[in-house]
């Protein structure tokens, strides 16, 4: 069992857990009523990853995730006003509306985007940390993939090459037991992921992804390896997704009550009744906390409603950059 | 001016973007201590060191995924793929990452990295190393796709693509190239990357082409001056974006096109020129455009099956011969 850590940090990792769930909450809202539209992969029940995970990171460090990536992005410190208005398609949504809910984007952040082809961010994490490595920076490149990826060359790739290299990266799996509808073990000869980084040489752990202080540990030490010329890390999160792939799936290949075991390690219920167990958290201040996020969510659907279309006229702007004066 | 080869011409392009800027480093299979497959960065290695001549393993998408990767983080990589057909295993980085992050990112991100690519066939080296794909990347948008075929736009193109462009840019250096030699100046500088180029002037019949092909072409247009026809022989050099107003200046001049192109006829690169012929210069012809591409087949590896198989100097001139007899 991971020990508290102090009450403010408590609580704040769980308000950063509560608002990727409501926002996401909210997001599926929206998309029935028509107001979002194409894909939208929800992370709910995996929040404890990337809200961990991210507490090891320096606003520095670049980050590379996922099509299922909201959650990175709040926990990156993205505003939540923009990640809405993306998946309202607005021009004042943190893409532009070019991206849409797979393609998050902040520079100012160091966050570079959702890739939306499984394992293709994998070379781009490679590069980033490349470039760090060779400017002298000190900074390290987080690449959040899925048990899917692993099944890619690009993941074999990846791992060669950073290992080959001794290049800062941290690659974290956040194994949730599904590459959309088919289960690990049906897709992978050895389903402990974490252990295919012996092949390279890599060092690797494989933590619970539904305890964010363990992931949040877990992710410290790994970094703390790297940052000190250790060369890449694996680390492989346990995790689930509660909701369906997206929102076109009608879940064929799960058991409902597999669904439900899971459900009661829900990362955000346990963490709660942990903080009010150990008497970090009244139900006063939970109310307070919930109500905070809900009005933080409701603002970033004003600001998306509010929001501008991108004119048609800029439908082809910055496809290529301006040309430079000659 | 001094004479040197294609592969020179690239060499010195290599060096000279590695000596004046810190950010530039080549990546690649075999271009450090091979020297390249085509030996265009061969000494590179012993002058700038591992850090910056990099061989990497035999992964195609994950190391040109890398220089993407270094160039949002601030570098200027060049990235050498051994031929275009291994290109094809670093597709996927190519046109739905390095054409996309710019327009996909809202314009917060660019990707200035130059992808460099042996191209065409002619070397008996059969059909996985013969192709000429080319017009596959030209119909992406977010990246500029260059086809240089004399040694100056060799060492040009190359010097301006590393220094100059904030997009990705992808060198085809047709394989039959690399020996040509030319003259050049002893420092050139950076040149166009927007326009194509009229080789030959001519006034009967215009022959568009690029990369490999150029040099046949010329070779046609002498042939057909000996029988009295005046062949106009257009570079297209940059394949995207397209100088579609060179094209059609020539055209109006000339009234006859013939598009030489080694890819394969259907979906060639020459089909979109002939297209955008259709589109902005069909009064100007006296007859349809004709097209010389390659035979509908895998290309081969026995020496006369090949050139069977290519456009050829024959064939081009017999092309345009034809073409300004039946509409003269």
């Amino acid at each position: 069992m991971t020990t508290l850590p102090g009450r403010d940090h408590a609580r704040t990792l769980l308000r950063q857990m509560l608002r990727i769930r409501r926002f996401e909450e909210k997001s599926a809202e929206l998309y029935t009523k028509g107001k979002i539209r194409g894909f939208l992969h929800l992370y709910i029940g995996e929040e404890a990853v990337a809200v961990g995970a991210m507490q090891a990171l320096t606003s520095e460090d670049a980050v590379v995730a996922t099509y299922r990536e909201h959650g990175h992005a709040l926990a990156r410190g993205m505003a939540m006003g923009p990640l809405m208005a993306e998946l309202y398609g607005k021009a004042n949504g943190c893409s532009r509306g070019r991206g849409g809910s797979m393609h998050f984007y902040d520079a100012g952040r160091r966050f570079y985007g959702g890739y939306a082809i499984v394992g293709e961010g994998l070379p781009v994490a490679v590069g980033l940390a490349l470039a760090d490595q060779m400017q002298k920076r000190s900074a390290i490149t987080a690449c959040f993939f899925g048990d899917g990826a692993v099944a890619e060359g690009e993941f074999h790739e990846s791992l060669n090459l950073a290992a080959l290299w001794k290049l800062p990266v941290l690659f974290l799996c956040e194994n949730n037991l599904y590459a959309m509808g088919t289960a690990l073990h049906r897709h992978q000869s050895q389903i402990d992921i974490a252990h295919k980084a012996e092949a390279y040489g890599i060092a690797n752990t494989a933590v619970d992804g539904m305890d964010v202080l363990a992931v949040k540990e877990a992710t410290r030490r790994a970094v703390e390896f790297i940052r000190v010329g250790g060369g890449p890390f694996l680390l492989e999160t346990r995790t689930y997704r509660f909701r369906a792939h997206s929102m076109y799936d009608p879940e064929l290949y799960r058991a409902k009550e597999e669904v439900e075991a899971w459900k009661q390690r829900d990362p955000i219920v346990t963490f709660t009744a942990r903080l009010q167990k150990e008497g970090q958290l009244d139900e006063t201040d939970l109310k307070k906390m919930e109500a905070a996020v809900d009005a933080e969510v409701a603002e970033a659907v004003a600001f998306a409603e509010a929001g501008p279309w991108e004119p048609v006229e800029d439908l082809t702007k910055d496809v290529t950059s301006p040309r430079a004066e000659e | 001016m001094k004479k040197i080869t294609y592969r020179e011409a690239i060499r010195e392009a290599l060096r000279e973007a590695m000596q004046k800027d810190r950010r530039v480093f080549l990546m690649g299979e075999d271009v450090g201590r091979y020297g390249g497959a085509y030996a265009c960065s061969k000494g590179l290695l012993e002058e700038f060191g591992p850090e910056r001549v990099r061989d990497t393993p035999l992964s195609e998408g994950t190391f040109v995924g890398a220089g993407i990767g270094a160039a949002l983080g601030g570098m200027r990589p060049i990235v050498e793929v051994m031929t275009v057909n291994f290109s094809l295993l670093a597709l996927d980085q190519i046109v739905n990452n390095a054409a996309t992050l710019r327009h996909m990112s809202g314009g917060q991100f660019s990707v200035p990295l130059v992808i460099r690519m042996a191209t065409g066939a002619g070397r008996q080296v059969a059909a996985q190393h013969s192709h000429s794909l080319e017009g596959w990347y030209a119909h992406v948008p977010g990246i500029r796709v260059l086809a240089p075929a004399t040694v100056t736009d060799a060492k040009g193109m190359l010097l301006s693509a590393a220094f100059r462009e904030p997009d990705p840019v992808i060198i085809f250096e047709h394989a039959f190239l690399y020996p040509l030699e030319g003259e050049i100046d002893e420092t050139i500088d950076p040149v166009d990357l927007e326009k194509a180029a009229v080789r030959r002037q001519g006034s009967d019949i215009t022959l568009i082409t690029y990369g490999g092909s150029l040099w046949k072409c010329i070779e046609a247009a002498d042939r057909l001056a000996s029988i009295g026809i005046d062949a106009e022989v257009l570079d297209l050099r940059v394949l995207r974006p397209l100088d579609t107003e060179t094209i059609f200046a020539s055209v109006a001049k000339t009234h006859r096109a013939v598009i030489v192109d080694e890819m394969w006829r259907t979906g060639s690169f020459a089909a979109e020129i002939s297209a955008r012929i259709m589109e902005g210069a069909f009064y100007d012809l006296d007859g349809p455009v004709a097209r010389v591409c390659s035979a509908e087949v895998p290309i081969p590896y026995a020496k006369h099956l090949e050139e069977a198989a290519l456009p050829q100097v024959d064939t081009i001139v017999k092309t345009a011969q034809e073409m300004v007899q039946s509409h003269g």
